[in-house]
């Protein structure tokens, strides 16, 4: 394919994409729920990619997602909740004063929560990025469950186990997936960058990595940083989506979501996991009628009640690691040579059936 | 705080550590061989607690028959998981693996939610572990002065094995270098095999311990005791199986202290336990009694 018809292409994708989240957004077609699922799919998708940063680019396996995504979320809730409600909300022991006399815009609130995260990482990182990645997995699954017993605990500032509600919600479609442009575009930079390739390195051959000059730790914590500043993001778009949030929410499962996704979407491909979020968001809601009763011809299925459908989901995901695991992208890129490739492979398959069913 | 009430915090204590020492010789002793963190070893523990149930409740079973029955039956799914889940995945990159542990970590607690419904179940009294006796002012259960006693007799019997028997031999080849232990023609797969049923029969007898103590049995009760002990197998120095027991028993025996002498931090009690593994990683990253060991190229 040559250059131009590649761009021309890139365009009408673009374009496409753009008339779709406006028809969305407009309610000429979709309904309420479809815009929640395809919102959700696209803060999933800001927080896949950070996680692939992490878990894909740089080789480091973190499980602290949730954590993270909480401190975003408290972060939104506790700034942007409006004055005149947060008596009624912190009911049982007030708001601290200090805290409650600050409120902040939106956006605001996003970067607040995701520098706080950022900085908890690296307190995290320094001890924890200097020895193998396996206690990077414990420590990260461990401090998530820190924050959330944390934010338990902290009545006056998080409302505990209450949580906060009255948050005010997201109005259009264009937020979330405006944030996820520019999130995953900014991600995408990086690892295109020289950091990006040092990232890279490391994840093929440390030692090699460090004996060409690259400075570990000094990556290993960016990558971590720069991965729990995005989540934290995703954390507080997700807040302002649900309109409230509550500690029970961010339990360690959480992540195994976005686990689930860059395993589909392919460990270290951008453009992989980005449409796994999509498949998985609506997959997930789709397995819903596994948790209902299902009754065909008048008999009803004693298999199909609740609980079912996680049943489901943690086999696809075992299934994906066992028999698929360079999921849908592997470490590559969507490109439109491939797509080409790809549909003459198809196509070529199809008319290799229909002649031997000629043949025969 | 006088010094009964210390006492019986003391004993509490050291219950509770030697609860947690059980669970973590078997991540320690998968760790040492393996070199993966196995997820999936606090969801066998919690299986084990409903084998229990079942066998007790429901069948009617006298517990002298079901306590050998469901250190049988959690050998065999500690066995089977490694068969389906880490055996084909020997090759595969360490990430892969540890993906493959969490997804049958998840696959078990949503089974068992499935299975058996969230609602908490109580578990089966065995009067010979939850009799209370009284010495002086102290008062204690039966299964509080069984638990310790029971990990150090099977600490020894470990030791024996590990140190002195060909199958002990052959796991300490694998954990020194997995491939020369091949090539010198140990037998790999039955070592890990192996390795596996000792670990989940462990963790067996701890949920029985555990169920005498604690008493009531969920889909998520192995989470936190999986995590936990875990860190007690990092905090002895991870593959070490006499460190695994000290981690267990230090960090039982501090969780307790701590929320009796500051009654205030009682929600944190579960915090504490990541706390004191990054203040470790921190300080000395190989645990109490690991060795130093350079990265080889």
């Amino acid at each position: 394919m040559s250059k131009k018809t590649k761009n021309i292409c890139t365009g009408i994708a673009i374009l496409l994409a753009i008339v779709l989240i406006t028809l969305f957004d407009r309610d000429v077609i979709g309904n309420a729920y479809v815009k929640r699922v395809l919102n959700l799919a696209a803060i999933y998708a800001i927080i896949s990619v950070s996680m692939n940063l992490v878990n894909g680019f740089t080789g480091l396996f973190s499980l602290g997602q949730a954590g993270f995504m909480a401190i975003g979320a408290f972060s939104v809730a506790i700034f942007t909740v409006p004055a005149e409600y947060i008596n009624s909300i912190f009911y049982l022991e007030p708001m601290a004063p200090w805290l409650a006399a600050i409120r902040l815009p939106f956006v605001a609130a996003l970067l607040v929560g995701g520098l706080i995260a950022a900085g908890l990482s690296l307190l995290i990182g320094y001890p924890v990025l200097r020895l193998k990645s396996d206690y990077l997995a414990i420590a990260t699954l461990g401090f998530s469950e820190i924050i959330r017993i944390v934010f338990t605990q902290m009545q006056t500032i998080t409302n505990g186990a209450l949580g906060i509600n009255r948050i005010p919600g997201i109005t259009t479609m264009w937020v979330p997936f405006g944030a996820a442009a520019i999130c995953i575009g900014i991600m995408v930079l990086l690892i295109h960058s020289s950091y990006g390739r040092a990232f890279q390195a490391i994840r093929e051959d440390d030692i090699a990595a460090e004996a060409m000059g690259i400075n570990l730790s000094a990556h290993k914590n960016l990558a971590f940083a720069v991965s729990s500043f995005f989540t934290a993001i995703g954390g507080g778009l997700y807040a302002a989506l649900l309109t409230s949030v509550d500690p029970k929410q961010f339990y360690f499962t959480m992540t195994y979501n976005f686990l689930l996704i860059i395993v589909l979407g392919g460990m270290g491909s951008v453009t992989g996991t980005v449409i796994a979020s999509f498949i998985i968001t609506g997959g997930l809601e789709w397995l819903r009628f596994f948790d209902e009763p299902l009754t065909v011809m008048g008999v009803t299925i004693p298999l199909f009640r609740s609980g079912l459908r996680m049943v489901v989901f943690s086999i696809l995901l075992m299934l994906l690691v066992l028999f698929y695991s360079k999921g849908l992208m592997g470490q590559k890129e969507f490109s439109w040579d491939g797509m080409y490739a790809w549909c003459k492979k198809i196509k070529g398959r199809l008319s290799g059936l229909s002649k031997k069913k000629g043949g025969a | 705080m006088s010094m009964d009430i210390f006492l019986q915090h003391l004993l509490n204590g050291i219950s509770v550590g030697s609860l947690y020492a059980l669970i973590a010789i078997g991540y320690t002793m998968v760790y040492g061989i393996l070199l993966l963190i196995n997820f999936a070893h606090g969801d066998i523990f919690m299986m084990a607690s409903y084998f229990m149930i079942f066998a007790v409740v429901d069948f009617g079973l006298p517990v002298w028959i079901s306590l050998p029955m469901i250190i049988v039956l959690t050998v065999i799914l500690g066995m089977l998981l490694e068969r389906s889940a880490y055996k084909p995945l020997r090759n595969a990159p360490r990430m892969s693996i540890m993906i493959s542990a969490i997804g049958a970590s998840y696959l078990l607690e949503n089974l068992a939610v499935y299975l058996f419904s969230g609602v908490p179940k109580g578990y089966p009294d065995i009067p010979w572990l939850t009799k209370v006796i009284n010495v002086g002012t102290i008062s204690f259960q039966t299964v509080t002065v069984i638990a310790p006693v029971l990990v150090i007799v099977i600490l020894g019997a470990l030791m024996a094995l590990v140190n002195h028997t060909r199958t002990g031999m052959a796991m300490r080849a694998v954990s020194k270098d997995f491939e020369t232990a091949r090539l010198m023609g140990v037998r790999i797969d039955r070592v890990i095999a192996v390795t596996f049923a000792i670990g989940s029969g462990l963790a067996a007898v701890g949920s029985v311990l555990w169920g005498a103590k604690y008493s009531s049995v969920y889909p998520l009760m192995g989470v936190m005791p999986g995590l936990k002990c875990f860190v007690a197998a990092v905090f002895g120095g991870i593959g070490n199986i006499p460190g695994a027991v000290l981690g267990g028993i230090v960090l039982g025996l501090g969780e307790t202290l701590l929320v009796a002498f500051f009654p205030g931090l009682t929600g944190y009690r579960d915090a504490f336990a990541f706390v004191v593994l990054i203040v470790m990683l921190l300080v000395r990253p190989n645990g109490l009694l690991g060795e130093k060991e350079a990265d080889k190229v």
